[in-house]
């Protein structure tokens, strides 16, 4: 009898897992189907047919387009800068010893911490006070993007850097290896993979981003500002489009890097 | 620290080696800061100056405007004046991301149990699919509630034949749908850093419990929750914070009835009045530092930053 009850226990909680997780999914197979949907009426969230029409004519839509392109390009530019300074501090607090390590670890902390639209608020009250009010466009976005993006690159790499064993470094300085080749040839690609989780997870947050964007965007628009304003004039079935193919990018990324690990796990 | 280390969790080549490096690993000397240098500048500059920056700002005399300037007075009337007008949005904000923080750690806490304990060989899969959905567009996928929540849909048709609804009954642009959507847009920041602590459980405790003759009640809340505790609380606070800021949920899926503070400040700035929204602004970072203060001072937990 115990035993069925906890054979009955283990079932039920995974049932309960799958359905949690069936949910999370749902409105991504509703953001798919809408991508094939014939829109009939100015309220395209009504399914009437199959189509192939939206994804042909993509770049219909005003802006769509022009905004997916800065989106992407704010997005490379703000992972390049976030990757690469976070990966320095990361490799700073883990590696090196200094003072005020903890207040360094809060500052790091403390921008996860604060809600978005007071971030937004903060940047826009340093930008308006500091005479930039009519500058407002695509570099204040990527000063925003680069912030945000800053302290989960830091968190990323440093979660990879910190177990990873250092004698491996030691070990190489006993070989004669000067500093820079140690990095390059020891560090450097054991950390690679952290490096690269936090670049994809930069670009996403980046890519994603509308409340502190859209309070620092001046008449520039990203492709969530596209959206929010589609949602006032009708929104166009293209948008699913993009957001079926950024679910299919990301997750066969994804697949693929654990894949990948997979395979360096079994050599 | 922990908070921030289970976001770590997002990326999907996450350390699988555990333990604190040796210290003597570490280099002294100057060229720590070196590295910590640009990022420190980054943070310094673009987070700490403009804080300081929307503190003056909240207290600028509020006559001024954006064309013509404003002037530093001290005007500490700005916060009086915020919060008697603003009131009901600030406390309808905290009542929304409690309920939408208490309906994920529901809807969390089996899931990220059964990935930790009873998915097997699928661990992984299951951890993919956790983060998969967050790569579609914010809000693109809020559009997606707005539809399913919609009138005319299944969901609605559904309720309402079951009686579960009145024949008139609606769920979207109710308070029910706002908390729909700030639940299912955060629940991963749930997820992942309660799999996190759950993951590091022996699972030879909570046997222990079992054979020591404790029902499965007791043996989760005198072992399992426990455990589970840092976790909790950095999953609390990852859905709090941002739900309680949030407005796109409020916009795309209530109605003026629901508007959160995130609604206001960033409708005060689109209308210029800098003072009172950043004055708002302040207000609503000043709650959050209090209320998480109390709570992981509560929670006994420590170790979050």
């Amino acid at each position: 009898m115990n035993t069925f009850s906890r054979w009955v226990g283990d079932r039920l909680i995974l049932v309960l897992g799958l359905l949690v997780l069936l949910y999370m999914f749902v409105p991504i197979f509703v953001v798919i189907l809408m991508s094939f949907n014939a829109p009939g009426s100015r309220n395209s969230y009504t399914f009437n047919g199959f189509t192939l029409d939206n994804w042909l004519n993509l770049c219909e839509p005003y802006q769509l387009c022009s905004s997916l392109r800065t989106s992407i390009e704010i997005g490379l530019l703000a992972t390049l800068v976030a990757t690469l300074l976070g990966t320095l501090m990361a490799f700073a607090m883990v590696r090196h010893r200094f003072r005020g390590r903890s207040s360094a670890n809060l500052f790091v902390f403390l921008p996860m911490a604060t809600p978005e639209i007071v971030m937004g608020s903060s940047l826009l009250a340093l930008f308006v006070n500091a005479g930039f009010a009519g500058a407002l466009g695509f570099w204040t976005i990527f000063v925003a993007h680069v912030l945000f993006c800053l302290s989960f690159v830091v968190v990323t790499v440093k979660a990879r850097l910190s177990g990873l064993d250092p004698r491996l470094e030691q070990a190489a300085a006993d070989l004669y290896a000067n500093e820079w080749q140690t990095f390059w040839r020891v560090s450097f690609p054991l950390v690679f993979p952290g490096i690269l989780a936090a670049a994809l997870l930069s670009f996403s947050l980046s890519f994603d981003d509308f409340i502190i964007t859209n309070l620092n965007a001046g008449q520039e628009v990203t492709f969530p500002m596209f959206v929010w304003g589609a949602n006032q004039r009708g929104i166009p079935p293209q948008i699913n489009v993009v957001g079926t193919v950024m679910f299919t990018v990301a997750l066969l990324v994804v697949l693929l890097g654990e894949m990948g690990s997979r395979r360096r796990a079994a050599r | 620290m922990s908070a921030a280390g289970h976001i770590s969790s997002l990326g999907p080549a996450e350390a699988e080696l555990d333990g604190p490096p040796d210290p003597e690993g570490q280099k002294r000397g100057w060229s720590g800061y070196l590295l910590l240098l640009p990022g420190a500048l980054w943070l310094l500059l673009f987070f700490v100056v403009p804080t300081v920056t929307l503190v003056a700002t909240s207290l600028y005399d509020p006559s001024g405007s954006l064309q013509l300037g404003y002037q530093m007075t001290g005007h500490w009337q700005n916060y009086v004046d915020a919060l008697r007008d603003y009131g009901p949005q600030f406390v309808r904000s905290l009542i929304y991301a409690l309920i939408a923080t208490i309906a994920c750690i529901v809807l969390g806490f089996p899931l990220a149990y059964a990935i930790a304990f009873k998915a097997g060989r699928w661990k992984n899969l299951m951890l993919v699919a956790v983060i998969a959905p967050f790569f579609t567009s914010f809000l693109v996928r809020t559009l997606s509630w707005q539809y399913i929540l919609g009138d005319n849909e299944a969901l609605v048709s559904v309720l309402r034949a079951l009686h579960v609804l009145g024949p008139e009954g609606y769920l979207l642009a109710t308070p029910f749908a706002v908390v729909t959507g700030l639940t299912y847009n955060f629940l991963p920041f749930m997820v992942l850093p309660l799999y996190a602590s759950l993951e590091k459980i022996d699972p030879r405790l909570i046997e222990a419990g079992t054979d020591l003759y404790a029902s499965p009640f007791t043996t989760f809340r005198t072992v399992t929750l426990p455990l589970a505790m840092p976790g909790l609380v950095a999953g609390t606070l990852l859905t709090f914070i941002p739900a309680a800021g949030d407005y796109i949920n409020s916009e795309l899926l209530g109605n003026p009835r629901t508007r959160m503070i995130g609604n206001e400040i960033q409708d005060l700035f689109g209308a210029g009045d800098y003072p009172t929204a950043a004055a708002l602004s302040v207000t609503l970072m000043a709650a959050i530092v209090v209320l998480v203060f109390v709570y992981v001072r509560r929670a006994g937990t420590e170790e979050l930053v």
